[in-house]
C-alpha cells in the first residue's frame, strides 16, 4: 500500500484513490490513539523536520504529536519571514536543514508555491502544512476522515463552506478534496472574500446563507481574519454576523441538522456563536483527534512505515 | 560569437534583402565602404571582404524601445556594456535605455552619465529620462535640460504615474519638446498586490490577481490626456485585448499614439505560471490566451506598432525565491527574434515583413531616429538573420549579466548570425 505521489502538495489533481487510502488508514490510528500505549514503532529511526516559517498551533502539534506517536524523531524550525527577508534566503536556510540528513519536512509557509519550490531544493519528502492562500491538504483530508466519520461516506454529501474563501488555502483544500471525492460544494461569504472564476472549479456560490444551510449535510465554517476588515474587505463585525455568522438562532430556523465544522482557531461570536461551537451539531473537537491521526496515515503512507499490527 | 572591425570595403553577398521602410523584399548585395552603405542591389566587388548571406535575411539594426541596463546603481545586474553584447546577439544595434537605475536618471547631469558613458558602448543607446523627480510622480523633471543631453523620451517605467492632472502637465511639456511619453500603464488600486494576473490560474495557484482592468483603463486615461494635450503618448508593454482595443479606437481619432508589445506577452500565457516559475513573474504580467491572441491581432492590423523586450536583468537570488518575494521581469534581448519569428511568424502567420518593421523602421520612428538606412551614405546599421533555423536557447546564448531568462530549454525559431553597427561585424 503507497501513494502514488513522493509527496503531498496540495489536493489538486490528487488521485481519489489515494485520499481514500489515506482516510481509511487514519480510521486505524484512530484506534491506536484509544489504546493506552498510543505509540507504535512505525516510523523508528525516521527524521522529520517541521518547518514553520509561519506561526501555528494546532496544525504544529498535531504534525509533532503524530510524529512521536509513530516513534520518528523530529525537529523544529521556526523561523519569522521577516528575519529571512533580512538576511537569509529561503534556498539557504532549507538546504543547511537538508544537509543534517533528513527523511521528510513538512513545512508552513506563508507563500504560495513554497513547498514546490522546497522539493526542487531538498530530497526529503515534502508535506505542506498550509501555504499561504493557496492549499492546507492535511487540512482538508482531516476534515474528509471527519466527514466519513460521520456520515459513512463522501459522495454524494452536501458540503457549505462559510467566510473567507479567497484568504483561505482551507477553502481551496476542501474543494479540490470533496470534488474528487464526489461531494458537492458551495461556497458562501461576503462577494469580497470570494475568489474570481472560482466557480470554474466546479464549486457553486450562493451569498444567501440560510439557503445554503437549508442546502448543505455539514458547513465547513472558517475563521474570519479580523485585518481584513481595514482594507474594506467587509465594512464591520456586527454585519458579517448577521449575514454569515453561524448562531443557534439561524440554525433553529431549519428543520434540520446540519454538522458544523470548524478549522480552528475560531473568532467565538464572530463567525460563529459559542452555543454552536460547544453544541451537539458541531464535530469541531472530532476534527482535532482526526488531525492526529490523518497527519499519522500521511506520514505512514509516504515513509514507507512497515505495517504494524 | 566573434567580433571584427570592418573592412574598408565589406560586402553582404546574395542575402535576401528585406527594406522595411520601401517594403521591397529581393535577393542582392549590399556594400558597405568605410562603415556607411555605398550600394544596395547586384554588386559585382573583387576587393571587398565578402560576406556570405545566402539563404539569411539582410535588413536594418534592430531597434529596441524598452531596455534596462541597470547603469548606474546595479551594475552587478547589468551595464551598459553588458547589455550592449546582450543587444548585439540579438540583433539589436539601437536601444533606449530606461531611467528607473539607482539613483534614477532625472536631471540633465544623470542623463549626460549615461549618454557619454554609452558614447563607447558597441551600440546606440539612448537615454530615456524620468518624468518626474525620483519617479514619485509628484514634481516634473527637467526635460527641457534631459532633452539637451540625450534623452528622447520620458517615463517613469515601473511606476505608474497615477495623478492624472500631473500626467497632463508631464504629457504638456513634453510634448512642447517633440518628445514621446511613455507611462507604465496599470492602475495600483486595482492591481493592489497582484503578483499575476487575475483568473483561474491566480485562484488555484492562491496568489493575489491583477485584473486586465488595471491596464486597460490606465491606457484609456492616458490615450484620452494625450488627445487633450496633442502631445505623443507611446504606451509600454501592452498586454491586454482591452488596452489594445482603447488603443485602436484612439488611433481612429488622433495620430500621436503608439504601443509595443514585448515577446514574453507573445509567448506565454497565465498557464505557464503553474509551478510559480518566478521566471515569468513582470509586470504587467503575463495574461491569459484570450489576451496574448489580441496583442498578435494588433500587430497585424498595426494597432500595435512595435516590439520591444523590456530587457529585466535580475541577479540568480532575485529570482531564486519564493514568488512573493521574487524580483519583477526577466532578460530578453537575445532570445527576442526567435521567439517572435515562431509565434507570429511560424504560428500564426503574420507576414515576416510586418515582424521585421516592427523591430526596425517602426520604433525608430516613434522616437524620430533616421529610418533610411538602406540609403547611399547611410552609417551602416544591420542585422542579419536566419528566419528559418530552429534553435534551443540556453545558457551559452546569454550574453547579459544576468541569466534570468524563461527561454532557457526552449526551441525557438528565426536566430541572429550577424549584426553591424558602429563599424564592426558581430557573428554568431
Amino acid at each position: 500500500m503507497s501513494l502514488k505521489n513522493r509527496h503531498l502538495l496540495g489536493l489538486e489533481g490528487y488521485p481519489g484513490e489515494d485520499i481514500q487510502t489515506i482516510i481509511d488508514t487514519a480510521f486505524t490510528f484512530r484506534e491506536v490513539l484509544d489504546r493506552p500505549i498510543k505509540k507504535v514503532p512505525s516510523l523508528q529511526g525516521k527524521t522529520i523536520v517541521n518547518l514553520f516559517f509561519e506561526n501555528s498551533t494546532r496544525t504544529r502539534i498535531s504534525f509533532e504529536l503524530a510524529q512521536k506517536r509513530l516513534s520518528a524523531d523530529t525537529v523544529n524550525f521556526s523561523a519569522s519571514t521577516s528575519s529571512l527577508k533580512k538576511g537569509e534566503s529561503f534556498k539557504d536556510t532549507v538546504q543547511n536543514i537538508e544537509a543534517m540528513k533528513i527523511d521528510a519536512c513538512v513545512m508552513r509557509h506563508p507563500t504560495p508555491g513554497a513547498p514546490l519550490r522546497l522539493t526542487e531544493y531538498v530530497d526529503a519528502i515534502v508535506i505542506n502544512a498550509g501555504d499561504g492562500t493557496h492549499e492546507h491538504p492535511t487540512q482538508a483530508i482531516l476534515d474528509m476522515t471527519s466527514l466519513q466519520a460521520k456520515f459513512g461516506y463522501l459522495k454524494g454529501l452536501k458540503i457549505g463552506i462559510i467566510g473567507d474563501i479567497s484568504h483561505s488555502r482551507v477553502a481551496l483544500s476542501n474543494i479540490h478534496g470533496l470534488l474528487t471525492m464526489g461531494a458537492e460544494v458551495t461556497l458562501c461569504g461576503p462577494a469580497t472574500l470570494i475568489p474570481p472564476y472560482i466557480e470554474e472549479l466546479g464549486v457553486s456560490v450562493n451569498f444567501d446563507l440560510d439557503e445554503v444551510i437549508e442546502w448543505a449535510d455539514a458547513l465547513n465554517v472558517l475563521r474570519i481574519q479580523m485585518e481584513r476588515m481595514g482594507v474594506n474587505l467587509f465594512p464591520s463585525i456586527r454585519e458579517y454576523r448577521s449575514k454569515f455568522g453561524i448562531t443557534t438562532e439561524r440554525l433553529a430556523k431549519h428543520k434540520k441538522e446540519v454538522v458544523i465544522m470548524h478549522p480552528g482557531p475560531m473568532n467565538r461570536g464572530v463567525e460563529i456563536e459559542s452555543a454552536v461551537a460547544d453544541g451537539d451539531q458541531a464535530i469541531i473537537l472530532d476534527q482535532v483527534l482526526n488531525g492526529v491521526a490523518s497527519r499519522m496515515a500521511i506520514l505512514y503512507l509516504l515513509l514507507g512505515g512497515k505495517a504494524e499490527s | 560569437m566573434k567580433t571584427k572591425k570592418l573592412a574598408k570595403r565589406t560586402l553582404f553577398k546574395g542575402g535576401t534583402v528585406l527594406d522595411p521602410v520601401k517594403e521591397k523584399e529581393f535577393i542582392g548585395d549590399i556594400l558597405v565602404v568605410n562603415g556607411k552603405i555605398a550600394a544596395v542591389g547586384k554588386e559585382n566587388v573583387d576587393d571587398a571582404d565578402v560576406i556570405d548571406c545566402k539563404g539569411l535575411v539582410v535588413t536594418h539594426g534592430f531597434c529596441d524601445l524598452h531596455v534596462h541596463f541597470r547603469e548606474p546603481g546595479r551594475e552587478d545586474k547589468e551595464t551598459l556594456e553588458t547589455g550592449s553584447r546582450a543587444a548585439l546577439a540579438g540583433g539589436f544595434t539601437r536601444v533606449c535605455a530606461m531611467p528607473n537605475t539607482n539613483p534614477p536618471i532625472d536631471s540633465p547631469e544623470s542623463v549626460r552619465f549615461v549618454a557619454e558613458k554609452s558614447r563607447n558602448c558597441p551600440i546606440h543607446i539612448h537615454p530615456i529620462g524620468a518624468a518626474t523627480k525620483g519617479q514619485k510622480g509628484e514634481e516634473l523633471t527637467e526635460m527641457a535640460g534631459m532633452a539637451d543631453e540625450g534623452a528622447v523620451a520620458f517615463s517613469d517605467d515601473g511606476q505608474p504615474i497615477m495623478n492624472g492632472g500631473v500626467m497632463r502637465r508631464i504629457l504638456e511639456y513634453a510634448g512642447m519638446l517633440g518628445k514621446p511619453v511613455i507611462n507604465h500603464a496599470e492602475d495600483d488600486g486595482l492591481r493592489n498586490d497582484g503578483l499575476m494576473n487575475e483568473g483561474l490560474m491566480s485562484t488555484r495557484l492562491g496568489l493575489p490577481g491583477n485584473p486586465t482592468q488595471a491596464e486597460a483603463i490606465m491606457v484609456h486615461r492616458d490615450l484620452e490626456i494625450a488627445k487633450l494635450t496633442g502631445a505623443k503618448l507611446h504606451v509600454p508593454h501592452i498586454s491586454t485585448a482591452s488596452a489594445t482595443h482603447h488603443v485602436a479606437e484612439m488611433k481612429q481619432r488622433y495620430d500621436k499614439v503608439t504601443a509595443e508589445a514585448t515577446p514574453h506577452h507573445l509567448y506565454f500565457t497565465d498557464d505557464d505560471l503553474s509551478e510559480y516559475d518566478t521566471h515569468l513573474k513582470v509586470a504587467p504580467p503575463i495574461r491569459g490566451n484570450a489576451d496574448r491572441k489580441a496583442l498578435i491581432n494588433g500587430l497585424k492590423n498595426g494597432t500595435i506598432d512595435c516590439i520591444a523586450t523590456d530587457h529585466a536583468p535580475h541577479t540568480i537570488e532575485d529570482k531564486e525565491s519564493t514568488f512573493d518575494l521574487a524580483a519583477f521581469g526577466m532578460i530578453g534581448l537575445e532570445s527576442c527574434l526567435g521567439a517572435v519569428l515562431k509565434i507570429l511568424v511560424q504560428e500564426e502567420g503574420v507576414n515576416l515583413f510586418t515582424v521585421v518593421k516592427a523591430l526596425t523602421v517602426n520604433p525608430r520612428k516613434i522616437i524620430g531616429f533616421e529610418t533610411n538606412l538602406f540609403t547611399e551614405k547611410a552609417v551602416a546599421e544591420l542585422t542579419i538573420f536566419n528566419p528559418h533555423e530552429n534553435w534551443d536557447f540556453s545558457r551559452d546564448n546569454i550574453y547579459s549579466k544576468s541569466i534570468n531568462s524563461p527561454y532557457i530549454g526552449k526551441s525557438l525559431t528565426g536566430k541572429v548570425k550577424y549584426t553591424i553597427v558602429k563599424g564592426h561585424l558581430y557573428s554568431y
